[in-house]
């Protein structure tokens, strides 16, 4: 391919990559400091990407139907860990598991009676609806390159917030030692909360972000719920950094699969995480 | 005097910046009984489970019966003939005591292909097992479940477990921690009896059960060995005293030898 | 442990009389309940083959559905397309391959252990999901369809007919049994009480002397085989099968007939796979939505009710139908 066409594959795949890091670093984090397996963690990207869809009818703005749906999505979360997820804490994997599984089925159902199971779109707001030329034929879209500049944003600014403020630092002495931090006084249920509602909320926004590119359709949770894993999984668990070593690599690899070997679509993934497994088990990296 | 069975050089174990273990050289023989010392973060776990197998060394090899063990796993070691009991009780609390021991005792003769008869059947494992519940003295405990047990109980299924596996070196992570006088006192008699046919390594805090089974004794501060020798001389060291009990009590143990 | 014999008398007549129902069943009703039963000793068969993995060796699977895919993709795939394929070829086929496929699989996924196992289980059944669904050599997703059913001929004689519903139903009753018995001895022998041991605490099983990883990966292999059987056992029943076999939800319901019935249990998979059946049914009858229902029943199961059905039991009796419970 050209230098063009490869620079598009490039874009792309940095793009989906760093979509992907926004939805696996709120997985990483309830796991890594909860101690949570969250199935339905998907599910949030796509109530996210439906809300976009909804709102923005209402409201006939994107940018007004996301700021109210990140709103909403911090509140669901807080409501979530408050009714179900402080169940968990002290809970095993398969019941864990089950209940997010539970959970799965309940979101899918709300939105085919709320919405449906039509498949929408969302426009793309008119300021970022142009793209840059590259060539005679070739242009990349505006929107685009936004996108993954939210995300290069938003990856910073969560670095920032786990590595040098005081609730950051609190999140992480929460992971390590539960009881150590309660008896320090510290409101370990509060930071639980704030955390999964932040995992909600980067997911949801994450979808958000994504619907005027991906379109809007009902199995778009699991889709990225199960690439989330494999990120997890090569990346190593409750480590932002491998999660974003770990998606821009599958970012990459899935875009230019697809356009190297279109018959293989989707496997490229699972044997990059195969290949993983054998190689380093645990992970690239260890925890954050 | 034997050769040594299970002997170390260098051994060490980092974990970033701290060295849990630090350059440790230590021999074991058979029939003689080698305690480890020192006070809390010396590093005497560390070594157990450098040991064992259950972490990696950083540095340092291991070696048993001549072969270079360093890099084996934890269940290989096992294999070859070095046991090792936990500090932590660490049994199988849904099984009951007699299956503890079974499964350990199993774990010699596996019996892969033997996937149709019933492992209670197999005559060699469950003798095993019950001989080793009897030494341990836990013969009439055999069908209580394991989490009924007490704790001095625990304790001794522990040891039973360990001895299932017939091993040749048994390394003991605080057999009698927690353990009220009499269990003490027939955990050490039991130790006594299983010298003479293992080399044993025993990790423990309670001194007087050290000083009356103990042939050398190993005084580890701070992940290195501070002396090693007959239990006369480590008692008699001031250096030992000193690291250890510090220097009023040292003076008070002095005191105290005297009368 | 599994105390060994023993039921006493009261157990016994419970599973007589469940037994007696079992088999006297398709004289009572109609073909569409014989072939409702049908589909539920089907899955119990899956779900037993499951809680081999999850119930007694402690590895929590969430792609199990994958060989039951593969079991049934077999007969779709070995079936000659003008005739009828022979059952006693294709079922071992069937097995085999399913068997070998959880072996390639276990051979990755037992290097990781807890969450990471629960992960990469699904996310190599969905590699399969695909497989099946966007390749040609699964046929895509409008699946297969069977244009005979399998026939159990030796030599001149047949000794049933599995285009007949009835015939089908002792069929898979037998081979429910057989698969219940085949566990049962296995979970005695030197083999299934070590993987108990693993479930119990694996560190001190490696510590024993014991080479974990095998005996996991052994575990892997037969649930998956065991599961494949189930799978080819669906695709005989309906003639059909499509990729959605495979889907994680398939994996997921699994789970929860286990839980419904009591994980580490095999009258438990077999009571949780009956369990899910009904709730499925009760729930579609009152509603479209009815996953809605479902997903609640499983929230609120788990938050108020983790053991089970078994524990239910548990309060009234002192004792489990049919096994007693050791943890």
């Amino acid at each position: 391919m050209d230098i063009f066409s490869f620079l598009i594959q490039l874009l792309n795949g940095l793009q989906y990559g760093l979509l992907l890091f926004l939805v696996a670093s709120g997985l990483t984090l309830i796991f890594g400091i909860m101690g949570i397996i969250n199935l339905a963690h998907g599910s949030f990207y796509m109530i996210g990407a439906y809300m976009a869809f909804s709102l923005s009818t209402l409201t006939g703005n994107l940018f007004i139907a996301i700021v109210v749906g990140i709103v909403l999505s911090v509140i669901l979360g807080v409501a979530l860990e408050w009714a179900l997820f402080s169940h968990l804490y002290k809970r095993d994997h398969l019941e864990q598991v089950l209940l997010t599984y539970g959970l799965i089925l309940v979101f899918e159902e709300l939105r085919s009676l709320i919405v449906g199971n039509d498949v929408h779109g969302v426009a793309v707001p008119a300021i970022f609806n142009w793209s840059i030329p590259l060539t005679e034929s070739l242009s990349y879209p505006v929107y685009r390159l936004f996108m993954s500049a939210v995300c290069i944003v938003l990856a910073v600014l969560l670095y920032l917030l786990i590595a040098k403020t005081r609730i950051g630092m609190m999140i992480r002495a929460g992971s390590s030692n539960r009881e150590m931090v309660q008896s320090l006084g510290l409101n370990i249920n509060l930071v639980y909360r704030l955390v999964f509602a932040l995992g909600v909320a980067l997911a949801a926004f994450a979808g958000m972000l994504a619907a005027p590119v991906s379109s809007v359709y009902p199995g778009m949770g699991t889709g990225v719920l199960i690439i989330c894993f494999v990120v997890v999984v090569i990346g190593g668990i409750g480590s932002i950094w491998g999660a974003l070593v770990a998606s821009l690599l599958i970012g990459l690899a899935d875009t230019f699969g697809k356009v190297l070997i279109p018959q293989a679509a989707g496997v490229t993934v699972y044997l990059l995480m195969a290949a993983i497994l054998l190689w380093r088990p645990e992970g690239l990296f260890r925890r954050v | 005097m034997s050769d040594a069975v299970l002997s170390t050089q260098g051994l060490s174990r980092r974990f970033g910046g701290l060295m849990a273990a630090s350059s440790v050289a230590i021999e074991l023989h058979r029939g003689r009984l080698h305690a480890v010392l020192g006070p809390n973060g010396a590093g005497k776990t560390t070594l157990i489970n450098l040991l064992s197998g259950d972490l990696p060394a950083t540095a340092g090899s291991i070696s048993y019966k001549g072969e270079d063990i360093t890099r084996y796993s934890a269940d290989r070691r096992s294999r070859i003939g070095i046991g090792r009991s936990y500090q932590k009780t660490n049994i199988f609390p849904g099984f009951t005591a007699f299956e503890n021991c079974r499964l350990a005792a199993q774990s010699r003769a596996p019996r892969l292909l033997h996937v149709f008869a019933d492992a209670e059947r197999y005559r060699p494992v469950c003798e095993a097992a019950l001989r080793a519940l009897d030494a341990a003295g836990l013969a009439a405990q055999r069908d209580r479940v394991a989490s009924a047990l007490s704790h001095g109980e625990q304790r001794q299924l522990e040891i039973a477990m360990v001895l299932a596996t017939a091993p040749e070196v048994l390394l003991l992570d605080e057999p009698l921690a927690g353990m009220g006088a009499e269990e003490a006192q027939r955990m050490v008699a039991l130790l006594q009896k299983l010298a003479p046919a293992h080399a044993i390594l025993l990790v423990e805090h309670d001194m007087d059960a050290v000083f009356a089974v103990a042939d050398v004794i190993t005084v580890m501060v701070n992940g290195q060995v501070l002396e090693s020798g007959a239990p006369a001389q480590i008692r008699a060291s001031p250096a030992v005293r000193r690291a250890y009990l510090g220097e009023d009590d040292a003076a008070a143990a002095g005191r105290r030898d005297a009368s | 442990m599994r105390a060994p014999a023993a039921v006493d008398k009261r157990k016994k007549g419970v599973l007589l009389a469940a037994l007696a129902v079992l088999v006297l069943f398709p004289f009572a009703g109609a073909t569409f309940y014989t072939e409702l039963v049908t589909k539920v000793m089907i899955l119990a068969i899956f779900a037993l083959s499951l809680d081999l993995l999850v119930g007694y060796t402690g590895l929590v699977s969430f792609g199990h559905a994958a060989f039951f895919g593969v079991g049934a993709y077999a007969l779709g795939l070995l079936a000659p397309k003008y005739e009828a394929a022979n059952l006693w070829l294709t079922l071992p086929a069937a097995i085999a391959l399913a068997g070998i496929c959880a072996l390639f699989v276990g051979a990755f996924v037992i290097r990781v252990k807890g969450i990471y196992f629960i992960m990469v289980t699904l996310a190599f059944a969905q590699m399969f999901y695909f497989v099946f669904h966007d390749t040609r050599f699964g046929r895509g997703s409008d699946g297969i369809s069977l244009n005979f059913k399998p026939v159990a001929v030796i030599g001149n004689f047949t000794p049933f007919d599995l285009a007949n519903a009835t015939h089908v139903y002792y069929f898979v009753f037998v081979a429910m049994l057989l698969v219940f018995i085949f566990l049962r001895v296995l979970l005695r022998s030197a083999f299934g009480r070590a993987l108990q041991g693993i479930r119990s605490n694996e560190h001190r099983m490696r510590s024993l002397g014991y080479p974990v990883y095998w005996y996991k990966l052994a575990s892997f292999s037969i649930a998956g085989a065991l599961a494949g059987l189930a799978g080819y056992l669906s695709a005989l029943q309906f003639g059909f099968v499509n990729p959605e076999l495979l889907s994680w939800h398939q994996s997921g319901n699994v789970l929860l007939m286990l839980i419904l019935g009591g994980v580490g249990s095999l009258y438990g998979a077999v009571a949780g796979a009956f369990a899910f059946v009904a709730l499925q049914e009760l729930y579609s009858a009152l509603t479209t939505h009815w996953q809605l229902l479902l997903g609640g029943t499983i929230i609120l199961l788990v938050i108020f009710l983790p053991g089970g059905l078994s524990s239910v039991a548990d309060r009234f009796k002192h004792t489990v139908v049919g096994e007693p419970e050791d943890e």
